[in-house]
This record gives C-alpha cells, structure tokens and sequence, in this order.
C-alpha cells in the first residue's frame, strides 16, 4: 500500500514537475540569449490556455487547428511585447529589465481579464480522460501528452541550439554580446527570437496543462515562480539540466504534500528556491564560472 | 469668524447624517463589493443584483415615495480600501445603510466602523464571527458555514457512515469551514480520519486523495471555491476513488458542472435553493422570490442569477421592507431590521431578533446532487 502510495506521489510529480520545465525552459533562452529574466513568462503560460480556449469556443476551431493558432499568437504577443518594451530601453540595466518584465506581466493579466473575464475556464482534454493504471497507480492520457511534448521540445531545442545556423548564432550571443556582435551577428535580432521562441514554449506548456489545471487570467504567477524555481535549480541552462530542476521540484513537491503534509506543498518550492540561491547559485549541475577581468 | 463658519459646518453636517437621512428626497444605500481582484466572483454578481433590484424598486414607484440611491465602492476584496471606503460612505455621502462588504474579511473590518459611526450594515458574507456576538449595527444575508456542515453531517449519519477525510483550501473559506467541520463531529458522532489542506491556485491534489484512499474513509468532503473542488473532481475520478465525495456550498453553481466536467458526476453538497428554484415544490415560500430573481438576473445579465448576487437581493429588500415599516433613520432602519419576520428571499427565510443577526436555520440549505450534468435534489 505504502509503495503504491509513493508510486503515485511520484507520478504525481513528474507530470507537474514536467509543466515546471516547460516553462523553466523559457526562463531559461530568453536569460541566456539576453541576460534578463523574463517575468513575464508565466503570463505566456497563461495565454497559451485562454487563446486555446478562445480559439475553441468562441470560433469554433477544432482542437488541432486552434492549438498552432493560439501559439502563433502567443509569439505574436512576445514580439510585441519585445519590440514595445524591452527593445526601446534606454538604459538596460537588470533591475530595469526585470522591473519592466514585471511591469509587462501585469498589464498582459490585466488586458486578459478584460477580454475574457475572470472566470475559470476548462479545456477538453486531448485523449478523453479515461485513467491509465500502471503498477496500482494511474495516469491521464493528458499526463502522457504532457511528457512526450516535453521530451519533443527539449529534442528539438536541442537540434536548434547546436545544429542550426540560428541557434548556434544565439548561444554565440549569451556567451559574449560585443563579440557575437563583432563577427557579424545581429544581436538584436536574435534576441527578438529568444523572445518568440520561450513565448511559444510557455503558450505550449500553458495549453497542455489546461486541461488538467483548468485555465483563467491569473494562472500565469504562480506556474511562472515554478518555472523560474526549476531553471534556477537547473542553473539556468536551456537544456536537460532545467528539465531535471522541474522534475525534482515537482516530484519533491508531490512527495512532501502526501508524505509530510500538504500545507507546506508551495513552501517546498521556495525552500528549494532559496537553498539553492544561497548554496548553490549555478545550479545543481552547473560548473561554477570565474570571471574574468 | 471663518472659524466659527466651519464649526457651524461640522455640526450642520454632523446632524445632517445623524437624523434626516434622506431630507433629499433619496434614500442613500451605500454597497461596498469586491468587484474586482480575487474574490470578484462574489463582488460583481452582488454589485450587478444590486443595482438591478434598485433599479426595480425605483420603476415600481420607490419605498414610500421616496427613490432608492446606491452609492458602490469596489474595495477590490482589501480590507483596508473597504474601511475608507465604508468611511467614506458614512461621511460624505450621507448613507442610509450599507450593503456589504463581500467577504468575511473586510466585513469584520468595517464593523467597528459600523458600530462607532451607528450606520446599519447588511453585510453579505458567510463567516459565522460577522453575527456572532450579536453587534448592534451588523445583520448579515448570507448562509453561515455552520448550517452547510450541518446538512451534510446530517446526511452521513443518516447513512451510518462516520469515519470522514476532510480536504480544505488554505484561505478564509477553507479554514472557517474546517473549524466548523471539526467543531460539529462530534455532535453526529463522525471522526475526521485524515485532515488535509490545499493552496488556493494548486492544480493538483493527487498527493492529497492518495494520502486519504489510504486512509479508510467513508467519505471525503472538501471544502473550497472554483476552481480547486474541480480539480480534486478529476483527481479522484484519475485515482480511481470511489468514497463518495462532497463539496461545499462555495462551488454550487453551474461553473462547477462546467469545469469538473463528467468527474463532477455523483458528488453531494449543500447549497441554497437559487440553483434548484424550478425544482422546488410549489409548496416552498421561496419558491416565488427564487424564480422571480433568477429570471431577472438572466434579462439583465445573460446570466444564471447565483447565491452571491442572492445574498444582495436580499439585504437590499430587507433593507426595503425595513425602511417601508417606518424606519426614516439610521437607528429606526436597524430596529426595523431587527423586527424581520419570516422575509422568505434568496438566501432562506430571515428572521432576525435581538440576538439572532444571522436570521436563517437549516432550512435554508437544500442537499443537492450532479446528475447529468445537472442539479437534483437528494430527498
């Protein structure tokens, strides 16, 4: 009894803890791509859902044609919101970033609940909702649809980043700006991209979560912290490491509210969060970097 | 010389707003309702009702010939903007009486306010401390957590089933209703066999049902506002549980069937009447009052009328009949409140007294079950 408990405290987990990932990956590209994290992130998340949902009930589209419309339009909403509020930036300094991607995610929550009410919304699932039992413990279809988009994502990612022209061009950027830029790469530019891709990521982990966790203008905050939780246990790296840092936290997550008590289920996270910071600020599996001078 | 103007300006304005209330030839109401933030959910269904049912009593000529006036403030479910707000109200708009605020928190807030500046105050939120004590300026519309406990307590006894999981969201709602959970078992003769809590924006509590199908509970009952109970819905359809579930009044509107979907299928709760009215025998003395609101509500809104715009539909009337029976003033308006008998609104059937400011019993409650995606009656 006690194993199958466990078993399914850790399914649990790494279903959510994948959510974690997926949007831990946003975090992730736009931070290296333009050292700024984007609190904004979650606010994608958001999108993802209530476009999803907009897209489906409103005109109707069938699922498979409303879910590319609604990640079309979430990276629209990431170009804009570059071009209009990160690009014009006299002086980009961190705190200035950040306090604008702040500044962003609460005007994006705000035109949301404008447009489409502060209701709660539910999204169908994907595959009908029949419970999949493995070893006494049970999955949904939707659960699964969740793991194999990540581990999708995370394989193209990776094909982008090392085997595109693009990509390599990006990884140039977040290593050093001023010499990407000196060897003829348009900075700018591959910031926009970093832009558009980590928004169609987190519109994506915000549409297939939907379904389980239901979707409404305010979902965005606190999926986001949980991202941004995941990529810093990950030390902020675009790839597997973040994933892992989701998984963990997800799992742990899961495992402390059924086995400790679920009252401190989000405290988990932030303990993590911190402990982290103050331990081991690269990252469970990062290589401490030395500056140079 | 300016000075004494203005000390004669203070005191006009001060026996202004302590006798002739409406020397104007309007009657003030003052609503404060959350209409935005995170309990907009009761704020704006209150606010829209009100202003309808003011609206209607208007139309149909006023009370007494006097036209209805209602002053809203959206305090954005904060306690502080409520007690400015309610201040506010009070000073410069000369108020009659209040209506609101939504949520416990802010009600218990401005009551000192109420008390001190003796303004009757109808508030529509459920926490059973707003009318208990009894304070003297304070009434309240909206169905105590205590007599919700009580329904579905009841049912399980009746059902010999005594060993209960509770689950409750770690916010207002949640903890009072898990005080009055734990408080009333022992009166059925139920034991809480595993006590857990969930955070408001959680969306998933399958740790927590694994926990409770561990346990050897005859019944879960969960206590929280959408979405959560929707979420616990698939979870325990995704576990496979078959303990049979119950919710609490917080989530009895069609939202819940809608979000839960075929996973709300079965679960019991206790609700107010509004969302069964036209399954309601014709024997009911809500019935008329039930079906007149929701019809209205939808001809207005083009939506389903609920309990939270219910719970102002009734302060406003019974602040109505108050003022129709001769209260002119502040303090005549809340001696009148007080002689409220057998008001059959929304809500239940209100009869206050010197000691009872709540004014509902069991009644009040129906238990309700998803059938079909639709409501039913548990006889």
């Amino acid at each position: 009894m006690q194993l199958e408990q466990i078993l399914q405290y850790s399914f649990s987990g790494l279903s959510t803890g994948a959510i974690y990932a997926l949007i831990g990956i946003g975090f992730s590209i736009i931070f290296n791509a333009t050292g700024i994290i984007n609190f904004a992130q979650g606010e994608f998340v958001m999108l993802g859902g209530m476009l999803t949902l907009f897209f489906l009930e409103l005109l109707h589209l069938p699922l498979w044609a409303a879910v590319p419309c609604a990640v079309a339009v979430s990276a629209l909403a990431g170009i804009l919101f570059e071009r209009l509020a990160i690009r014009p930036l006299r002086q980009p300094t961190p705190i200035n970033l950040v306090i604008i991607t702040i500044a962003g995610s609460i005007l994006i929550r705000g035109l949301a609940m404008l447009l489409w009410g502060k209701d709660t919304h539910a999204i169908p699932p994907f595959s009908g909702d029949e419970p999949i039992s493995i070893a006494g413990a049970t999955i949904l279809p939707q659960h699964i649809w969740i793991l194999t988009i990540t581990v999708l994502i995370i394989a193209v990612n990776k094909f982008f980043f090392y085997h595109t022209i693009s990509g390599k061009a990006m990884r140039a950027c977040s290593y050093n700006r001023r010499a990407a830029s000196l060897v003829g790469i348009d900075v700018r530019r591959m910031v926009l991209f970093s832009f558009i891709i980590s928004s169609m990521l987190g519109s994506l982990a915000g549409i297939i979560v939907a379904p389980l966790t239901m979707t409404a203008y305010d979902v965005g905050i606190m999926l986001g912290l949980k991202g941004f939780c995941a990529a810093i246990i990950g030390g902020m790296s675009s790839g597997i490491a973040t994933v892992v840092g989701g998984l963990i936290l997800g799992v742990l997550e899961s495992l402390g509210a059924g086995l400790i008590s679920s009252g401190y289920k989000d405290a988990i996270a932030f303990i993590i969060l911190l402990l982290i910071l103050f331990i081991r600020p690269q990252g469970l599996f990062g290589k401490a970097e030395s500056e140079r001078v | 010389m300016k000075k004494l103007i203005a000390v004669c300006g203070v005191v006009c304005v001060g026996l202004l707003s302590a006798t002739a209330v409406f020397a104007a030839g309007t009657i003030k109401i003052g609503g404060l309702f959350a209409v935005t933030g995170p309990a907009a959910f009761l704020g704006e269904p209150e606010r829209n009702t009100a202003k309808m049912v003011v609206e209607e009593i208007n139309k149909a000529g006023g009370v007494k010939g006097h036209k209805l006036e209602l002053v809203v403030y959206d305090t954005s479910g904060d306690a502080t903007k409520a007690v400015q707000l309610a201040t506010k109200l009070i000073r410069d708009d000369h108020v009659a009486a209040i209506i609101g605020p939504s949520t416990t928190g802010e009600s218990m807030a401005v009551i000192p306010v109420a008390e001190r500046e003796k303004v009757p105050l109808i508030s529509c939120s459920a926490g059973i401390k707003i009318t208990e004590p009894v304070k003297k300026w304070v009434f309240k519309t909206a169905q105590n957590d205590t007599l919700a406990v009580g329904k579905i307590y009841e049912y399980l006894q009746r059902h010999k089933q005594s060993k209960v999981a509770i689950l409750t969201v770690s916010d207002g709602f949640g903890a009072s209703g898990r005080e009055q959970l734990k408080a009333q078992a022992r009166k059925y003769g139920i034991t809480i066999v595993s006590d857990d809590t969930y955070g408001p924006k959680d969306t998933d509590m399958t740790a927590q049902l694994t926990r409770i199908r561990g346990s050897r509970a005859q019944a879960i009952i969960c206590w929280g506002t959408n979405p959560g109970p929707a979420v616990i819905a698939k979870n325990a359809r995704q576990l496979g549980l078959k303990t049979p579930l119950f919710m609490s009044h917080g989530v009895s509107s069609k939202r819940f069937i809608e979000l839960a979907g075929d996973a709300a299928e079965g679960i019991k709760l206790p609700s107010g009447k509004v969302i069964v009215a036209d399954l309601l025998p014709g024997s009911d003395r809500q019935k008329g009052a039930l079906t007149a609101f929701v019809k209205d509500y939808q001809k207005h809104y083009r939506a389903e009328g609920d309990h939270f715009g219910g719970h102002a539909w009734d302060a406003v009337m019974l602040l109505k009949n108050a003022i129709e029976r001769g209260g002119d003033t502040r303090a005549t308006i809340r001696d009148q409140l007080e002689r409220t008998r057998g008001f059959a609104g929304i809500g239940g059937t209100f009869s206050y007294s010197a000691q009872d400011h709540a004014g509902l019993n069991k009644d009040a409650f129906v238990l309700v079950e998803v059938k079909k995606r639709h409501w039913s009656i548990v006889k």
